[in-house]
């Protein structure tokens, strides 16, 4: 790399990830081309889908609300030079945590238990990767190996959970009964009740707003505080952050307790506001989600708020697309976010060599 | 007993992907690279050898173009991680995404049915082979449930098997392979003796590409007949913590790989029945291997040491 450095700030900041992001796109492409099909015409599908109506709109923002907490969760871990991939497990076994405490705690007002509910949603998150930040300080097993077991350790114990200690005796369906203390009402629901409006059936609910006071918050804690300050030095060089008095320690279990707990809120988004009971497998690859999320938005919490809103747009119109076109299946979503991750994580620099090349013949 | 046999049988049907996998990893880690892509790469094979083994009705067409995907996945990750230095983790996230993406897609448009693959025909399955001579046990009382157990497989599990001595002496023994483990642990030290640390990488993650293919073929051709939605269900990281287990040993991992195996076996047939009058709920026994591996790595049944430059990027001019 003797050409790091040689580019204008702009350059690495916005040239190079879009650069990325158009090569992702472009493969994505080709793949679409491949089963025979039009990628300008299912690009146009997808953004009519997500983009062309309220409901698009509604689902669009759904999603994204999923994926700005896994991607704060990936992004904060990035910035203490942690990977905790254990997101997924995280928000699967915060789902426990929100649901016991909005069904055992239903005699309560609402406005006592919802926040009683997205607490215990934290927590419990915060608890699946406190874990694994532990053993890495204090027995040297790696985060990374500690958080894909949990991961399948969370599958494990929550299809045990939901099937023998949530699920109604007599109930056919793995699942628990309706949360109906801590429910977190869609904005359809509310624009119905309190206004007479009808809008388009979507999911979208009140946590969309916790998603962006967690952004505001987590780009706060990272730049305004010494906590944040903390965390970014022991990410940048560990033996200079314990030159400065810093423990790097203490810094990573705090790092993936609130990695977790920002995992966690996923968990409130999907049970306490979209399914309003605790099912199984909920959620659904978001914490890998986080990752690409995390990865494109340069785990800065703007650029994960637009990103998580980017993944939003490919969710909401890739299901749009299957639907118009059977032959192209929803996971060609997946296929896009492993292209993502694949050019703007491990390929992050594959085209700076040639861009930097590029300018130094143009000052010539 | 029938049960017994039966479960015993079941193991070793488990361990071949396991093992294959574990081995992989092996091979991968041993030269310093990281790859928990194993899952990716066994789900991709799997999908390109069931679909194969439909179209062309050969087995074993399958299987050379589900290594050869495989290997292209490899090489895929070995590029990044050895030309361009990037996150050996991040890549093997991809990589695992890629696959499940695109083995779906591609299954959806060319059989139309949503993803899965047609169920295949005998001859487009590796079926157990017929051992002359030993077939004549198969009813004999005690000789026939050995025969069943160790007997009555494919050729991929013998092949399997085998790979299990052949890494340990490859490993060990042979000019390539102790090279190899040098780039693993001091790759400084192999390129000042003026070998190249980029190729012995690229073989490695070649070797790696070319053991998942087999591991994914015997999956969707010989332990299920065609392929679905998520088939491998987690067994590259069961395979990556049977590696951990095993301390990136050849042999340990062959204990390891049939521990989990049997734990697999034992979960699909204990599920719903009794064991010494209690119902084990058959998620403990699934999440057993996880658990095991997580006690293992916090130090607290030994100690795991990886290779000591696995996961770092190797930088010529420093």
């Amino acid at each position: 790399m003797s050409s790091k450095g040689e580019l204008p700030a702009w350059v690495d900041v916005g040239v190079v990830p879009l650069l990325n992001l158009l090569v992702a796109l472009v493969v994505s492409g080709l793949v679409v081309i491949i089963i025979g099909e039009n990628p300008f015409e299912a690009m146009w599908i997808m953004l009519k889908g997500a983009v062309g109506s309220i409901k698009g709109w509604g689902y669009l923002l759904y999603y994204a609300t999923n994926f700005v907490f896994t991607g704060l969760a990936v992004a904060i871990a990035f910035h203490a030079g942690l990977f905790n991939i254990g997101g997924e497990g995280q928000a699967y076994m915060a789902g426990a945590g929100a649901a016991a405490v909005g069904l055992g705690l239903e005699f309560l007002p609402w406005p006592i238990v919802i926040p009683l509910a997205i607490l215990a949603a934290m927590a419990v998150g915060a608890f699946w990767a406190w874990v694994p930040g532990v053993l890495q300080v204090k027995r040297g097993s790696h985060i990374v190996i500690t958080t894909i077991m949990f991961n399948y350790i969370a599958l494990s114990l929550m299809g045990y959970l939901i099937n023998y200690g949530f699920r109604p005796v007599g109930k056919m369906a793995v699942e628990s009964r309706e949360i109906t203390g801590a429910y977190i009402m869609s904005f359809r629901e509310v624009a119905r009740a309190f206004f007479d409006v009808r809008l388009a059936s979507t999911p979208l609910n009140f946590t969309v707003f916790l998603a962006i006071v967690a952004a505001v918050v987590i780009w706060y804690l990272l730049w305004r505080t010494k906590l944040g300050y903390e965390i970014r030095a022991v990410g940048a060089n560990t033996d200079a952050a314990i030159y400065a008095g810093i423990k790097p320690d203490r810094i990573i279990v705090i790092t993936m307790a609130i990695s977790g707990a920002l995992a966690g809120l996923m968990a409130v988004n999907e049970i306490l506001g979209a399914q309003h009971r605790l099912v199984l497998g909920f959620v659904q690859g978001s914490g890998f989600v986080g990752i690409a999320v995390a990865l494109m938005g340069r785990s800065h919490p703007l650029g994960i708020v637009l990103s998580a809103m980017l993944f939003g747009l490919l969710y909401q119109g890739g299901t749009e697309l299957s639907f118009a076109k059977p032959e192209i299946n929803r996971d060609m979503i997946v296929v896009i976010q492993g292209l993502v991750i694949l050019f703007m994580g491990a390929l992050e620099y594959a085209f700076r060599p040639w861009l930097a090349a590029l300018f130094i013949k143009a000052e010539d | 007993m029938d049960l017994y046999v039966e479960i015993l049988a079941s193991t070793i049907r488990y361990t071949v992907p396991l093992i294959l996998a574990c081995l992989a990893g092996l091979w991968s880690e041993r030269s310093g690279i990281v790859d928990i892509g194993l899952e990716g790469k066994m789900l991709i094979a799997a999908f390109v050898a069931a679909s194969a083994s439909a179209v062309f009705g050969s087995a074993w067409i399958g299987l050379c173009l589900a290594i050869l995907t495989s290997v292209g996945f490899a090489l895929v990750h070995g590029y990044a991680s050895i030309n361009q230095r990037g996150n050996q983790v991040v890549s093997g996230v991809a990589i695992n995404m890629l696959a499940a993406g695109l083995a779906i897609v591609l299954g959806n448009e060319w059989f139309k049915e949503g993803g899965r693959t047609p169920a295949l025909p005998p001859e487009g399955r590796f079926l157990p082979v017929q051992i002359p001579g030993l077939s004549a046990f198969a009813d004999v009382p005690l000789l026939g449930a050995i025969f069943k157990v160790f007997f009555a497989h494919s050729i991929l599990t013998y092949v399997a098997f085998i790979m299990v001595p052949v890494t340990a002496w490859a490993l060990s023994r042979t000019r390539f392979g102790l090279r190899l483990r040098a780039v693993g642990e001091n790759p400084h030290a192999v390129d000042t003796a003026g070998i190249s640390v980029a190729r012995l990488r690229y073989m490695a993650v070649t070797i790696t590409g070319v053991l998942c293919g087999i591991a994914g073929t015997f999956i969707s051709t010989s332990l299920s007949s065609s392929f679905v939605r998520d088939i491998t269900a987690g067994m590259g990281f069961m395979a990556l913590a049977a590696l951990i287990f095993a301390n990136w040993h050849a042999w340990p991992a062959l204990g390891a790989c049939l521990l989990f195996g049997f734990l697999q076996a034992s979960g699909t047939f204990l599920q719903g029945k009794n064991l010494f009058g209690v119902q084990i709920p058959v998620q403990f026994i699934n999440m057993l291997p996880y658990v095991l591996t997580v006690v293992l790595l916090a130090g607290f049944i030994g100690k795991s040491i990886p290779p000591r430059a696995s996961g770092i990027p190797y930088t010529k001019d420093r």
